[in-house]
């Protein structure tokens, strides 16, 4: 049984439906990412799960009660905000001692002491604590708004794209040591973010949002390798998955793809039928050559650029079509672009969407 | 040293500026220390015997100015009027008025824009315009000359002035703070008390100082609704101008004390007009 069960949760505000009938389950101690493009309810979602907002319709449980009328403060949740939401008229120190004073109006001073200290030693900010909010750095109002968020050992913990207003290099090391500190509290953790890479270097199981729902739920390793529509692909993946519109025709362990003239078989054992439909590659999974092969085309250099230590391709075939292709840097030094260029797709890594609902057809 | 005829012009104006604000101020101070003739006199004095014979008799209650018979004036329960009517008042729109400024602020309810409106639109209506008929009502269900009625009438003012300065400073008040420290475990009222209310300290305490100047400085309310047991400073000082005599240095004197009590609250108050303390624990 899961410990946060949201069932057909429901929010709209006047005619424009946020969430509609969005379900998950959620175990004890995940890390759950709830990962979408801007403006798809991520953040209304969490309102909803911590009372800020109530629900129109729908139920969410936690450890088998319904906790969908509770206030803020009944519900053994804690956020972390996005804008940090520190009280700017107390110190650090106590504005990450709130929920302890909050709990329990007779805790001794002593204890509340040795709790933030233990919290803020973890985090690395035990030497702010007497600062004001506006005297700490964006990285540091970041730390003390996630001890802050931790220092009750609450039961979930919403954390909303916090990482969103640090710089390059804190949101960097915070990726690496967030896991890390949570583990110690060994909460549910339930995190927003609009950056796939985040997502996928957190997340037990990612959830993608958009239009209202949870489209995927899964591993981040299932859900790049096996989106469950076209839309899913596009959000994981820099630079963007290939998309286009072909015929394809099975054959044994080929698959033939027809693409307005063009024809090219790739080593693909699927199960789907002949017909029309949305065909899917990554960049990565494409292979360019100066040599020709069996299964390669033959493509026109565009231009050249370089992304994440990659250097991405963009290649034209006969027919018009333009494709991304990306190599690693030392791929790319034995590329001639001066000379013929072939492509490759790699085995078994192309993907099939249907044209209409663009949902993947394996 | 290059002297710049700009900066050199620039302090006259300065100088010109001080000097037509602050003269009748000093010059009322000094007045309020000499004796009638001197005053009189057709070429001033700058040097005189400074005397403090009007601020004696400001607090006896009687004064006798040469060549007149004794004056009775009543002044001091005039200030005591005063203190009650302005704290009266004050109090009260801070009671009244900051809870709905917040509720204008946060809530949206139907007609909350008609009726913060319709509170703004008390200010437009004149004095004079409704004195009458409030006297009259008044008269008839038996609160004329009571400090009651004068707080409740001073509300005219004072409310719509606060509720809509400190309803703005609640507004830029970010709202996830407030649901953090619930979130935290506080109830509503306590993320009211220890958040909110806080957070709009300067606004709270410029509106309460405006509202304290305009209920202190409150003439024709007082002078309508009231008998002289209950009228303020304003209203009591017109009791120096009688037919026999005008005694400048008395009035002088009622002027420099009745201005006293304004100028220590704001200097008071100054320090939590600062500025600024929300800025940067909210990011953007």
């Amino acid at each position: 049984m899961a410990y946060l069960n949201l069932n057909n949760l429901s929010k709209s505000f006047k005619d424009d439906k946020i969430i509609s009938n969005l379900n998950a389950q959620i175990d004890k101690g995940e890390f759950f990412v709830v990962f979408g493009p801007s403006g798809c309810g991520k953040t209304v979602l969490l309102r909803l799960l911590s009372g800020i907002m109530m629900a129109d319709s729908g139920e969410i449980k936690m450890d088998n009660q319904i906790i969908n009328e509770l206030h803020p403060e009944e519900r053994d949740v804690s956020m972390a905000f996005q804008n940090f939401a520190l009280y700017p008229h107390m110190k650090a120190y106590e504005n990450i001692a709130s929920p302890l004073r909050a709990k329990n109006k007779n805790t001794p001073e002593k204890e509340i002491e040795e709790k933030v200290n233990e919290v803020a030693n973890l985090l690395k900010i035990g030497h702010v604590l007497n600062q004001f909010p506006k005297e700490l750095s964006n990285g540091q109002k970041q730390r003390t708004s996630l001890a802050r968020s931790l220092v009750n050992k609450p039961s979930v913990v919403l954390l909303d794209d916090p990482l969103r207003n640090v710089d390059a290099k804190i949101r960097f090391e915070m990726r690496l040591e967030l896991p890390r500190v949570l583990k110690e509290f060994n909460t549910t953790v339930i995190y927003i973010t609009q950056d796939f890479r985040e997502a996928m270097a957190l997340g037990d199981r990612i959830a993608v949002l958009y239009d209202g729902k949870f489209n995927d739920i899964d591993s981040p390793k299932n859900i790049y390798q096996n989106p469950s529509s076209l839309t899913t692909a596009k959000l994981f993946g820099d630079p963007t998955i290939n998309n286009f519109n072909a015929t394809i025709k099975k054959q044994n362990d080929f698959v033939e793809i027809n693409v307005n003239g063009e024809n090219f078989k790739i080593k693909r054992n699927t199960n789907i039928q002949d017909g029309d439909c949305i065909v899917g590659i990554r960049p990565e999974d494409i292979t360019l050559s100066n040599i020709s092969s069996n299964n390669s085309i033959e493509v026109e250099f565009r231009t050249k650029t370089p992304l994440n230590l990659r250097i991405v391709f963009l290649v034209k075939l006969k027919n018009g079509l333009e494709l991304l292709c990306s190599t690693t840097e030392e791929e790319s030094q034995l590329i001639d672009e001066k000379s013929r260029m072939y492509i490759s797709f790699k085995d078994e890594k192309s993907h099939f969407f249907d044209k209409e609902t663009k949902r993947n057809l394996e | 040293m290059k002297i710049n005829i700009w900066s050199i012009l620039k302090f006259f104006a300065y100088i010109a500026i001080i000097m037509f604000f602050l003269f009748p101020i000093a010059w009322i101070f000094n007045m309020s220390f000499m004796t009638n003739d001197e005053i009189l006199r057709k070429v001033p004095v700058l040097f005189y015997e400074p005397t403090f014979k009007n601020y004696l008799g400001l607090w006896q209650g009687e004064i006798a100015i040469e060549g007149f018979a004794t004056m009775y004036v009543y002044f001091k329960q005039n200030l005591i009027n005063s203190a009650i009517l302005s704290v009266g008042s004050v109090s009260v729109t801070l009671l009244l008025g900051v809870p709905a400024a917040y509720a204008f602020a946060r809530y949206k309810f139907k007609g909350g824009e008609d009726i913060a409106f319709t509170l703004l639109s008390f200010r437009f209506a004149p004095a004079l315009l409704i004195i009458l008929p409030l006297n009259l009502y008044f008269s008839e269900i038996g609160l004329y000359d009571s400090y009651f009625a004068l707080i409740w009438v001073y509300q005219l003012i004072t409310l719509p002035l606060l509720l809509w300065i400190v309803r703005g400073y609640f507004e830029d008040i970010s709202p996830d703070i407030e649901y953090a420290y619930r979130l935290d475990g506080h109830s509503w009222f306590q993320s009211f008390w220890r958040i909110s209310i806080p957070l709009a300290k300067p606004g709270i305490a410029a509106a309460s100082l405006l509202c304290f100047i305009y209920a202190w400085n409150n003439f024709v309310f007082a002078l309508i609704l009231g008998s002289s047991a209950i009228q303020p400073v304003t209203v009591g000082a017109l009791a120096f101008i009688t037919a026999s005599a005008i005694p400048y240095g008395l009035i002088a004197c009622g002027i420099v004390v009745s201005v006293l009590p304004t100028l220590i609250l704001a200097l008071f108050i100054q320090k939590y007009l600062v500025q600024g303390l929300s800025l940067g624990a909210i990011k953007g």
